[in-house]
């Protein structure tokens, strides 16, 4: 940890859309080199978080502190299969593509690339257009995209979704290792908390545009889940993974593992 | 010599209006292929395809004013491009269903004004030239202002380069590096009506689609660099345009006393050359490698 002043402080923010109320009274503040998760169901509000965070969305109140520079990987990026760039161009846009003019050769811009794609592994595929490339490929390109102008903040929107299990282990090792070795606070949303757990120092947990925050298993229990949701939450360890599971019908309350459907479960 | 003849029918070279031509020619289909590559990434044919299409109201309008069509072109192009961008559309569905309606009531605007310059100057030529270009017809003169209109969108093109390329690959990205999206989505539009005035002044209004999406559809097909793509997208116009020229040109001497529209050799040569950059970078329509 390079200093201890907060990365990110977020105080009760609330944020309301024409006739929807998505953030309610949001708190919680990150440190330097802290992975967070932002887990919660489609449509609880984590986009418009990360967002906010990012000043493109307006907060109806609270406000937001940020320490340095931030990066972003938005969500559900799929690069057009015409688009005549290739992985390198595209990290190459992360550092100067708000630039006006025509970009001049640069041996400075050059190393920065290249050692951006190295630090993704990236290399090997660094010369193919990104359109070709799988759906792990594009998001190391994008956290490269993202990383290239050292941001002491890194916001990622659901980076891990549509990813098989090899791709996902990938991605939350580099996600871990610029945490760990570079001080980078990683704030990530996911709809799965399951592949973070391993390297998940706290966690934001949305439900009906509220939040429970803290370290992983003090939110993670089912009195808290329970109180956020306003319904009877079981959380369930079993095997090293988490089951959040709500009485009642499934689809009533999201159930927060998808894609596994031994872990759907319904309690009468 | 006679082979060279065959080739460049005798006079080709001295000829005023061909070399008129060739320098409007080339300006309009740089111009065009140039902005079209961001135009194709962008998903925006069908707004380019509009603008061309609207912008015959203007060249109706300059016939029965009598000033040069460009004035006309260039008027109605850009005012229908702050049009377009003024309705503030992001979904992409609703964006086209507006572009369309705005199209229609365009090209219904145009009808008006056609019949109204064949009733007043008793010149069936204006339709035909409006809607599909008169590039031999083009006085020398217009070579200084389409020159400018040229050079001036070139410009802005080059200085929104880099934030331009940011925002088709991805609105979000741009705005999170601090581009202002809805701005240089704007100037793209102006660019795009700058390209749309030269095209339908060479091979008219509802043709100059063809300058302006096929060009660049083939080049981003093979070049695999947004340098090379410009580039390629550029060399392409310029092989149709010119091409097309000598086409005509030459068509004097097939049919005696009657020469082909230039506009008729453009566009074809047009789709043959996306035809081929199809068949060259082979591309299949997925061809995402495994997980790696």
């Amino acid at each position: 940890m390079s200093t201890l002043t907060e990365t990110l402080n977020v105080s009760a923010l609330s944020v309301a859309f024409p006739g929807r109320q998505v953030l309610k009274d949001v708190s919680f503040s990150l440190m330097p080199g802290e992975v967070c998760g932002l887990i919660g169901s489609n449509g609880s509000g984590k986009t418009t978080l990360l967002r906010t965070i990012l000043g493109l969305q307006a907060a109806t109140s609270g406000a937001v502190h940020l320490n340095g520079a931030v990066g972003y990987v938005p969500q559900k990026i799929a690069f057009d299969m015409d688009m005549p760039l290739r992985a390198r161009d595209v990290v190459g846009l992360g550092l100067d593509g708000n630039r006006f003019g025509l970009p001049l050769p640069s041996l400075g811009k050059r190393r920065k690339v290249e050692a951006m794609l190295r630090a993704v592994g990236a290399e090997a595929f660094a010369d193919q257009r990104v359109g070709d490339l799988s759906g792990g490929q594009q998001q190391r390109v994008l956290i490269a995209h993202a990383m290239i102008r050292r941001p002491r903040l890194l916001l990622l929107d659901e980076p891990l979704a549509n990813l098989d299990v090899r791709a996902v282990a990938d991605i939350v090792g580099l996600l871990h290792r610029f945490a760990r070795d570079e001080g980078v606070t990683v704030l990530v949303s996911a709809h799965d908390m399951n592949p973070l757990l391993g390297v998940m120092d706290r966690i934001v947990y949305l439900a009906q545009g509220r939040a429970a925050t803290g370290k992983t298993e003090e939110v993670v229990r089912t009195e808290v889940l329970s109180r956020l949701y306003g319904h009877h939450i079981d959380v369930i360890r079993v095997h090293g993974r988490v089951l959040v599971i709500a009485a009642g019908a499934a689809d009533e309350i999201p159930i927060a593992i998808e894609k596994h459907p031994v872990h759907v479960c319904e309690i009468p | 010599m006679s082979f060279f003849n065959l080739i460049f029918a005798p006079g080709f070279f001295a000829s005023a209006p061909v070399q008129t031509a060739l320098v409007i020619g080339s300006a309009a289909a740089i111009v065009s292929a140039l902005i079209g590559v961001f135009t194709v990434l962008r998903g925006q044919s069908f707004a380019g395809h509009a603008l061309s299409d609207i912008s015959s109201a203007g060249g109706s309008v300059a016939f029965l004013l009598g000033i040069s069509a460009l004035w006309g072109f260039l008027g109605v192009a850009v005012l229908a491009a702050g049009a377009l961008e003024l309705a503030g559309l992001r979904r992409s569905k609703e964006r086209d269903l507006v572009t369309g309606i705005v199209l229609g009531a365009g090209l219904g605007l145009t009808a008006l004004l056609l019949h109204l310059d064949i009733g007043t100057r008793s010149s069936g030529g204006a339709a035909i030239s409006v809607m599909f270009g008169s590039i031999f017809a083009v006085p020398a003169s217009m070579i200084v202002p389409m020159l400018g209109v040229s050079g001036l969108a070139v410009l802005m093109m080059g200085l929104i380069y880099r934030p331009l390329l940011l925002t088709s690959l991805d609105p979000n990205l741009a705005s999170a590096q601090g581009v202002r999206v809805s701005s240089i989505g704007l100037l793209h539009l102006l660019i795009l009506s700058l390209a749309v005035t030269l095209s339908a002044m060479t091979i008219g209004a509802i043709l100059s689609t063809a300058l302006l999406i096929g060009p660049a559809a083939a080049a981003v097909q093979i070049a695999h660099r947004p340098g090379r793509a410009l580039l390629l997208a550029g060399l392409f116009g310029l092989i149709a345009t010119w091409g097309g020229v000598l086409l005509a040109y030459d068509s004097y001497t097939w049919t005696p006393g009657q020469a082909w529209p230039v506009s008729f050799f453009i566009t074809s040569l047009v789709s043959l050359i996306y035809v081929a950059a199809r068949l060259w970078a082979k591309r299949p329509v997925a061809r995402r490698t495994a997980e790696a």
